[in-house]
């Protein structure tokens, strides 16, 4: 069955980086094609929830703020994740909660307060141009968002929204979902590859220090600053590194790989990051301090399974 | 470290297992990751999520909530015990990619020339009188990493990667060489420039090179170059800083 699809927003004025992503491009990483798809998963899955849809329906991911938008029609959506000073007419926009807004109304995206990246989910889904499978929108590769070709949204843009078969109930997110992402935070990583490569002093370090983050940080990855981790091997034959992946180049200072990072790279690694502290280091500003955990797979595994059975 | 005993399974999340055949690159690993990789695609079926070979590994990425690593671990290491490599002799298809290796397209052909202890033309011959094996994609969309690279030529990435590495530029890192199918960030030794497409979401597979195929880069001139299409902005050595 085809969904009818409008006119949803017009964009008034663009922001920085906004970008639309469904759960991401799957199954097409041995050409070299990178995941996509939202880098906090958490407030990405919760966007969708308060919406009404279902799990993997393409979301707008607005990292800094900045954006404008007109609502072309009467909308049921969401917001959730960073806290960009939004308002709602002259309202401030409540967060992680199913709102209702009319045709005409705007959506101003501020500066950011709390975290860096919004999301805003619109009952029925934005309709993106699926290439390779997903809409997910990755700018370094030129795929997904909106027009297919991977282009963060500009001034005059019009976003199209599928019709929503039903109108969503009113849902709030509990007050333990709603993240404060100001806090410092300690990141579970489930070590592997190489960790054992790495001199006792620099593991130490890793997880006793008080890890920066930097100003280089998008959405393929993100570089924390500390103490140098030296490495026995300096780099390796070059081979897949999936999400949340830290490596650590030869400076010694680490990279968290998210969701738009190389699919392959040579650069010796700690482990990786869990799906979710890779969704939390990604709503951290540069100069935020975050801390290391090494995890336990079970608990690991027992905290993620119990987040996708909940909202997948 | 004393080197792992092969194969081995790595952790890598809580999704993926790291499944490393080799440690030394190869022509023949190819064989086995192929043979590996359509085992793991039968068992997993429609719990696996990617496959991401390369030339000693294979990363296999599953479903966390359909099979736990545990059990992909275990299907990993059944797959390892009968694994026989696939027959050889299914060649890929031979392309010869035109390459002008100039300093204003290779701004590391001095660097490279230093690090070897060769002429900068001694360079160029030595990278481009050999047939290259295409052992994996991966890195950007259509980005072929292949081998294996005169040992004379053998030198490290950049210790801190370029910005900006443009399309088309021929490179070449420790016992690898490849080219850049799109504008990337590259820690990789630029030393030429091809002016084909290598990456086309309009063509039926997308990329120009696949795993298994052979590559040669024949020397051209800037005017031949430039007629096929070649970019012929220098490369900024200042965005390696």
């Amino acid at each position: 069955m085809s969904k009818s699809n409008k006119a949803g927003f017009r964009v008034s004025r663009s922001g920085p980086l906004a970008l639309l992503q469904d759960a991401g491009r799957f199954g097409v990483r041995h050409l070299g094609v990178t995941q996509g798809g939202p880098a906090d998963l958490h407030a990405w899955a919760w966007a969708n929830r308060l919406a009404g849809n279902p799990w993997g329906t393409a979301v707008l991911e607005i990292t800094f703020g900045g954006l404008e938008l007109v609502a072309e029609r009467d909308l049921t959506i969401a917001l959730t994740g960073a806290n960009l000073g939004v308002r709602h007419n002259q309202q401030s926009a409540p967060m992680w909660r199913t709102m209702a807004i009319r045709a005409g109304d705007t959506l101003t995206f501020g500066s950011p307060v709390n975290g860096l990246r919004a999301y805003l989910a619109v009952a029925g889904g934005f309709r993106g141009d699926t290439v390779m499978g997903s809409a997910a929108c990755v700018v370094r590769e030129q795929l997904g968002g909106f027009d297919g070709l991977g282009t963060s949204l500009s001034e005059g843009d019009t976003l199209t929204v599928n019709e929503a078969e039903s109108t969503p109930a009113d849902q709030i997110a509990p007050e333990s979902e709603q993240r404060d992402y100001r806090q410092t935070t300690t990141l579970d990583l489930l070590p592997g590859a190489q960790i054992a490569a790495f001199t006792g002093k620099s593991l130490f370090d890793a997880f006793n220090s008080q890890w920066q983050v930097d100003q280089r940080a998008d959405r393929m990855g993100v570089r924390l600053t500390g103490p140098a981790l030296q490495c026995t091997i300096g780099s390796l034959v070059s081979e897949g590194i999936s999400l949340g992946a830290v490596q650590v180049p030869p400076d010694g200072q680490p990279i968290a790989l998210l969701n738009d990072r190389q699919t392959i790279g040579g650069y010796p690694r700690l482990g990786n990051l869990t799906p979710l502290a890779a969704s939390r280091l990604a709503q951290c500003m540069p100069g935020q301090t975050v801390r290391l955990r090494a995890a336990g797979i079970d608990s690991a595994l027992r905290q993620h399974r119990q987040f996708l059975h909940s909202l997948r | 470290m004393k080197p792992a005993r092969l194969p081995c399974l790595e952790r890598a999340g809580l999704d993926g297992w790291m499944v490393r055949l080799f440690d030394s690159i190869e022509e023949n690993n190819l064989l086995w990751l192929t043979a590996l990789a359509k085992e793991c695609e039968a068992a997993f079926s429609d719990t696996l999520v990617d496959l991401v070979p390369s030339y000693t590994t294979l990363l296999v990425v599953f479903d966390p909530l359909r099979i736990t690593p545990c059990e992909a671990r275990q299907k990993l290491i059944e797959i390892l015990a009968r694994l026989k490599p696939a027959e050889a002799g299914a060649g890929g298809k031979l392309h010869e990619l035109p390459t002008w290796y100039h300093q204003q397209t290779g701004p590391d052909l001095q660097r490279v020339a230093d690090l070897s202890d060769l002429s900068v033309e001694s360079v160029i011959e030595a990278h481009s009188s050999r047939e290259y094996r295409v052992f994996a994609l991966g890195f950007a969309p259509g980005f072929a990493f292949m081998g294996l690279l005169d040992e004379a030529l053998t030198c490290p990435r950049l210790d801190t990667p370029r910005q900006k590495v443009p399309a088309g530029s021929v490179a070449i890192a420790g016992q690898q060489t490849a080219a850049y199918p799109v504008v990337t960030p590259g820690g990789w030794n630029l030393i030429g420039r091809t002016p084909a497409r290598l990456f086309d979401r309009n063509r039926e597979g997308f990329s120009l090179l696949r795993v298994g195929d052979r590559v040669s880069f024949v020397p051209v001139d800037q005017a031949t170059f430039e007629a096929q299409g070649g970019d012929t902005t220098a490369t900024d050595r200042e965005l390696a800083k």
